[in-house]
């Protein structure tokens, strides 16, 4: 029994003692981070559906013709979900306009338009991110429109204006980054799934090692507007272990400009 | 004076912060600590006025007299106006640049700095040091014939499609992809994301991040974050970015950093994705970086070219640049153009 407690310790030990510590024994989020799964399609439990736009069909529902021609390339793969429960909690009103929002997904996306995602969805979009950290600072540049977000540990206060990325602000709970984020627009999203707040939203994400290479990442989502009570997200974000894993470019603003201005070209292109 | 360090060893910080790893102690490098926040803007312009020659830096009297000037003119424009005046007339007022015409920038805007900056207890004439008129290089003849076709686009609005009446083909307006990169959003106007990191009319500020194998600079404007890899080795050439591909070396306390790989659109006004730039960032004291950089594209300048500016600290916060996401103006101008187009083409008829 005691062989077998030390054996295990023996196993464990190493990874634990691996996890990267900056030289004041803070825990070293730096690195390029990735989460995996169906999040980012719809942080709810969910089984694959045809499609994030729906209409009716003879059999039930089939894909919304301006996304018929995806085919599986446009169905939703499931997901055990992410929010615990399984439901966000929407007041009857704001689950209404999560429906409608689905209904109207090409049109009211944030992402389609290429818009700074907000927070928590920027941690689990199919897009690496890299935390920058040293004794003071704590930085997060992301993939996906360049998006960036400074964590103050220094509190400076409510913030003066909203934002799309919302100000952030940390301390320490042992090794657990705790980031509070407020401040924010109503304009993100959490999903493609019209999954909208109010900007009275407050999130605080948690960030914990689980081994040298997985960070436990939890954000409480607050929002007395939209929500009956708070919610919590929980997944773990793996580290991106290609010798060179690095960010690339997805300025996708040039990629949405035929989109949301080609036809204010001098000889519009067929749309 | 005092000068910021920071312990930059993976290695020896994990094994004495765990006590755990096979590698011995190593000895700890100790670098200077870039980190914080810059505020970059100045009045000394990029290019030195040819008035001024070979001269680096201005008498202190000169200096003051640019600061006193600058400042009446933040003066006069900050007064309140006049809640009685007129509207501007219809097409702009004939004023022309950044501010003219209907209603540009004003002072609330525009942050080009209080005075000339100081690089050895002197004022500079130009951020340009090399060549020593401090005036950018000739361009290559090619080069220079790009940038007259170029020059045919750029003129200020008169409320007419000159190049309809011109016949220009195609006209600047056609596509959003004609447009500069600022007034899309994709970059930065005037380098200020660079590489080279310039001072433009309006949001200087620069953060550092700065961690054991990775340097990160994010400029304010358009909130490009440049990921510079230590001692890492450049992309291959397939790999275009808009801010190009930076790797950095330590050569002593002066962190040295090198880009290539850009894309067609480099942020640099006229270069191409030849340019090839060279930046070192140095700690002057706690408040203050020097940086210096050179300039390298065969296929635009016949030259080389260099500069120095001092990135002094600040306290302002960096609040989010949301560009693309409120670019109402960019359909406008489309918009505008097509309308203009239809005036235009009335009038030819109507001859």
């Amino acid at each position: 029994m005691r062989a077998t407690f030390l054996l295990a310790l023996a196993l464990v030990a190493p990874l634990w003692g691996q996890v990267p510590r900056l030289p004041n024994g803070k825990p070293d989020f730096s690195g390029i981070w990735q989460a995996l799964g169906s999040a980012h399609y719809d942080v709810e439990r969910h089984i694959a559906r045809h499609s994030l736009m729906l209409r009716e069909g003879p059999h039930g529902p089939l894909p919304a013709v301006p996304l018929l021609a995806l085919g599986a390339v446009g169905a939703v793969p499931g997901g055990m979900g992410v929010v615990e429960g399984g439901k966000i909690p929407y007041k009857p009103e704001a689950a209404k306009l999560r429906d409608e929002n689905r209904q109207h997904w090409l049109e009211r996306d944030p992402e389609i338009k290429c818009y700074l995602p907000g927070v928590p969805r920027a941690n689990y979009m199919p897009f690496p991110f890299q935390i920058l950290q040293n004794a003071k600072q704590f930085f997060i540049a992301y993939e996906y429109a360049g998006a960036v977000r400074d964590v103050y540990f220094k509190n400076p206060g409510p913030a003066e204006t909203d934002s799309w990325m919302g100000q952030s602000v940390g301390r320490w709970e042992g090794d657990t980054l705790v980031v509070e984020v407020s401040g924010f627009n109503d304009q993100t999203w959490f999903d493609r799934s019209g999954t909208h707040h109010s900007n009275q939203l407050v999130v605080v994400e948690r960030y914990r090692f689980l081994s040298p290479n997985h960070i436990q990442y939890e954000a409480t989502m607050t929002d007395p507007q939209v929500f009956t009570q708070p919610w919590k997200i929980s997944l773990p974000l793996y580290r991106r272990m290609e010798k060179d894993a690095r960010l690339m470019d997805f300025k996708c603003v040039e990629f949405v400009e035929e989109l949301v201005f080609g036809q204010y070209r001098r000889k519009p292109l067929p749309r | 004076m005092q000068i910021r360090w920071a312990a930059i060893s993976a290695l020896t910080a994990v094994s004495a912060a765990t006590g755990w790893g096979a590698d011995a102690p190593r000895k700890v490098v100790v670098r200077p600590d870039l980190s914080g926040f810059y505020d970059i803007a100045t009045l000394t312009p990029l290019t030195r006025p040819a008035a001024l020659g070979d001269r680096l830096s201005l008498t202190d009297a000169e200096a003051k007299k640019i600061a006193d000037e600058a400042a009446a003119l933040r003066a006069a424009t900050s007064k309140a106006s006049d809640p009685n005046r007129k509207a501007p007339p219809e097409g702009g007022d004939g004023s022309e640049g950044a501010a003219g015409n209907v209603g540009g920038y004003n002072t609330v805007w525009v942050d080009t700095g209080e005075k000339n900056f100081k690089i050895d207890g002197k004022f500079r004439t130009s951020i340009i040091t090399d060549p020593a008129n401090g005036r950018i290089p000739p361009m290559t003849p090619e080069a220079r014939k790009r940038a007259m076709e170029r020059a045919k686009y750029n003129r200020p609005n008169r409320g007419d499609a000159f190049w309809i009446t011109e016949n220009i083909t195609p006209g600047p307006y056609d596509d959003p992809e004609l447009r500069p990169t600022a007034e899309r959003c994709l970059l930065s106007f005037g380098s200020g994301g660079g590489p080279p990191m310039l001072p433009v009319l309006y949001n200087n500020l620069k953060q550092i991040v700065q961690t054991k194998d990775t340097v990160m600079i994010l400029n304010e404007m358009v909130h490009d974050a440049r990921i510079i890899r230590i001692n890492g080795q450049h992309e291959p050439p397939e790999i275009r970015r808009w801010l190009g591909d930076s790797i950095g070396r330590w050569e002593g306390d002066t962190l040295v950093v090198d880009t290539t790989n850009f894309n067609d659109m480099p942020a640099l006004s006229g270069a191409s994705r030849n340019l090839h730039v060279i930046e070192k960032f140095k700690r002057l004291d706690d408040k203050s970086l020097l940086y210096s950089f050179t300039v390298e594209d065969p296929t635009v300048w016949t030259a080389p070219w260099s500069g120095e500016i001092l990135w002094p600290a600040t306290d302002q916060r960096i609040f989010e640049y949301a560009c693309h996401e409120g670019n109402y103006s960019f359909a406008g101008i489309l918009k505008g153009a097509r309308i203009l187009e239809a005036d235009a083409e009335k009038k030819k008829a109507a001859k």
